[in-house]
């Protein structure tokens, strides 16, 4: 048991008071972020990550630098259930389905219950998750070392393809605003000859878009713009959270244990391929309304309908990050940000970290394993406190948090250009999320536009242009396969349901 | 997007569509323009660097005109309110702001800029009194200022006040 050793090593190098601290702070702060509107998981990271920058290049600073950002990511999935239930606004798009059910029961005075089914299911997901990306990342690493570039193009594909394939948003939209993302990628100086593309003698484009700009403007601003939509005030239900609570709720949950189970699967799931963690949470609500025997009351205030989509949502959060720690290919937006501070910070993502940077592959497992145990308590002991930010009115905090911001976007390259990119992403955010243009495949798109060409090319090279190098062997023939056929899955799923209407 | 508002509608789902798949296509247009003018073939040594943008290009053309006779296809009860004309103005209420905020701060600094944006947001949409406004948007801009510029060591754009403050 290779893996256990190496998880006990990781524990060695997290335990150090300064890690720790770190991890409280990113789980703190994570929350914060998760609460208030406009700042999210990844968004909250992006803005964070030049703080990082100097830590980074202190020795073993990279461990702790990405302690912090993974904890801020932990700290916003849990702090996204706090608002779904006691202000009916989902903080995170995955806690739109937690509102179903979570509300309702706070309207009825068991927000505390609510609150404690939430944390602790998303605790369990977690859990869950951590335990796959430990005994099954190795494995996938190892797997993906004799990748090439057909094989990784053919990752990259299927990657896009599922978003058309899995996502919820009409096809043609999924397709425009994917290769939209690529387009903004490919700004700027080309990765395989270095001649300049699509800058148009501008020098603001010399670099290209950068990811982080388009995090925070597409989920910042847009966030609030949306949000301003609803009025200017938040009314909540109040939280009364103590010990007993807390216990009669958990002499509770075992009741669901099968719905746990379901719901981490698909979780895991969705996070590993990439659907994220929105699509898992909604799947995961749906499946345990029809297994269950309470079905028909889901919607009115159920337990176990605040369980599923927790629990799914928090397994897919998780579990995306380990296809962007084995293969480089983040499953979520957070996770792509996260890789992109990865690159920053000069380490290369992918198969080879597994081999070269063990101690940060395995102090970030089992930051992971604390972080959660760090996240629960936490949240369980301050939700009023938590709760008390929602409660600053909106004309207050949407100036701070667009000064936040444009402090973010700033930092990224210290250039005011970049400020102004981030307000037009966030309208051209605003305007997507009215019209179901999913955001996710966008910024995905524009982190691994370039690497993804390159790949492509290099494969093209190899082959001198024979697109059948993708089908040459059987691994990258059954990856690009399966591409295919979650790129058509649309087309598909429609044919079977025009059929199975006719007979 | 729900009609219980009541509110009258700015904009309809369907322009607001077509409109967005008609920028979708002028983005995708540029594209394609500026890889042919580098070259979208193939020389001796591989693909030129218009290869690539090229077909991206004109995929997000493709599914631009499939958008767009998607959203025309749009009628009757699917062509609700995008956006009402009260959340329209409450929206532009914040955008024109932020877009003279970020306007000022390459002139008077980040910190006087956000102070201002603060205070006038407070005042205006809260109607809070002077005082409060006040504590609240320089207090927001001090701890900024220590966050940044004396803890992390990452300087921000400063203007007038903090060259006369002696802070640069």
């Amino acid at each position: 048991m290779d893996e256990i050793q190496s998880l006990l090593q990781g524990f060695a190098i997290v335990l150090t008071l300064k890690n720790v601290a770190l991890m409280f702070t990113g789980i703190v702060l994570g929350v914060i972020i998760g609460v208030l509107p406009g700042l999210g998981g990844a968004n909250g990271v992006a803005i964070l990550l030049p703080l990082t920058f100097s830590m980074a290049q202190a020795p073993g600073g990279t461990t702790s630098a990405i302690i912090l950002l993974s904890c801020i990511y932990w700290g916003a999935l849990f702090g996204g259930a706090i608002t779904s239930i006691l202000f009916n606004i989902p903080g995170e798009p995955w806690s739109v389905a937690t509102t179903f059910d979570g509300y309702p029961l706070a309207q009825k005075g068991r927000a505390g219950e609510a609150l404690t089914a939430a944390f602790t299911s998303s605790f369990v997901g977690a859990l869950v998750a951590v335990i796959v990306i430990t005994f099954l990342s190795p494995i996938v690493a190892g797997f993906a070392l004799e990748f090439g570039p057909p094989e990784f193009f053919s990752v990259y594909l299927l990657t896009f393809c599922a978003f058309i394939g899995m996502s919820k948003e009409p096809p043609f939209k999924t397709l425009a605003t994917m290769m939209l993302g690529f387009a903004l990628a490919a700004v700027g100086t080309d990765p395989v000859t270095g001649t300049l593309r699509l800058t148009f003698g501008s020098t603001h484009l010399l670099t290209g878009f950068d990811f982080l700009i388009a995090v925070i403007g597409l989920f910042g601003i847009g966030e609030i713009l949306l949000t301003l939509e609803e009025g200017l005030a938040f009314k909540g239900a109040q939280a009364k959270m103590n010990m007993k609570v807390v216990i009669e709720t958990w002499k509770e949950l075992p009741k669901y244990w099968l719905t746990s189970i379901r719901s981490s699967v698909v979780g895991c799931f969705m996070g590993i391929v990439p659907g994220g963690a929105t699509p898992a949470s909604f799947m995961s609500y749906g499946v345990a309304r029809r297994f269950s025997k309470d079905g028909d009351k889901f919607g009115t205030g159920m337990v176990e309908g605040v369980v599923a989509p927790e629990t799914a949502a928090h397994a897919a959060g998780t579990a995306a990050l380990l296809p962007m720690l084995t293969l480089g290919v983040p499953g979520s937006p957070t996770a792509a940000v996260l890789l992109g501070g990865l690159l920053i910070w000069g380490l290369q993502p992918g198969p080879l970290l597994f081999v070269e940077q063990k101690d940060f592959v395995w102090g970030l497992i089992a930051s992971m394993y604390l972080g959660n145990i760090v996240g629960l308590i936490v949240v369980l002991t301050c939700v009023p406190l938590f709760a008390a930010i929602l409660r600053v009115p909106f004309s207050v905090i949407a100036p701070i948090i667009i000064v936040i911001c444009a402090i973010g976007a700033y930092t990224v390259h210290n250039s005011i250009f970049d400020v102004w990119m981030m307000l037009v992403f966030g309208v051209a955010g605003y305007v997507f999320k009215k019209l179901q243009y999913p955001l996710a495949p966008l910024v995905l798109a524009i982190v691994l536009g370039d690497r993804a060409e390159s790949s492509f090319r290099q494969a093209m090279l190899i082959s001198q242009g024979d697109m059948t190098v993708f089908f040459s062997n059987s691994l990258v023939g059954s990856l690009t396969g399966l591409a295919l056929f979650l790129l058509f899955w649309p087309l598909l799923s429609l044919l079977l349901a025009r059929l199975r209407a006719r007979y | 997007m729900s009609e219980s508002g009541g509110g009258k509608p700015a904009f309809r789902v369907r322009a607001a569509e077509a409109v967005v798949a008609a920028v979708f296509f002028a983005l995708g247009a540029i594209v394609i323009f500026d890889s042919a003018r580098l070259g979208f073939g193939w020389r001796e040594d591989g693909p030129q660097p218009g290869y690539f943008p090229f077909y991206i290009g004109a995929i997000i053309c493709v599914s631009a005109l499939i958008n767009f006779g998607l959203a025309l296809a749009v009628a009757g009860e699917k062509n609700g309110v995008f956006v009402e004309a009260g959340q329209l103005k409450l929206v532009l209420a914040v955008l024109v702001p932020s877009a003279v905020y970020v306007g000022l701060i390459g002139w008077i600094g980040i910190y006087v800029a956000s102070a201002a944006f603060v205070a006038f947001f407070m005042r205006w949409l809260g109607k809070y009194v002077w005082w409060k406004v006040a504590a609240v948007s320089i207090g927001n801009s001090v701890v900024f200022f220590l966050i940044f510029e004396v803890w992390f060591k990452i300087p921000l754009p400063k203007g007038p006040l903090e060259a006369v403050l002696r802070l640069n």
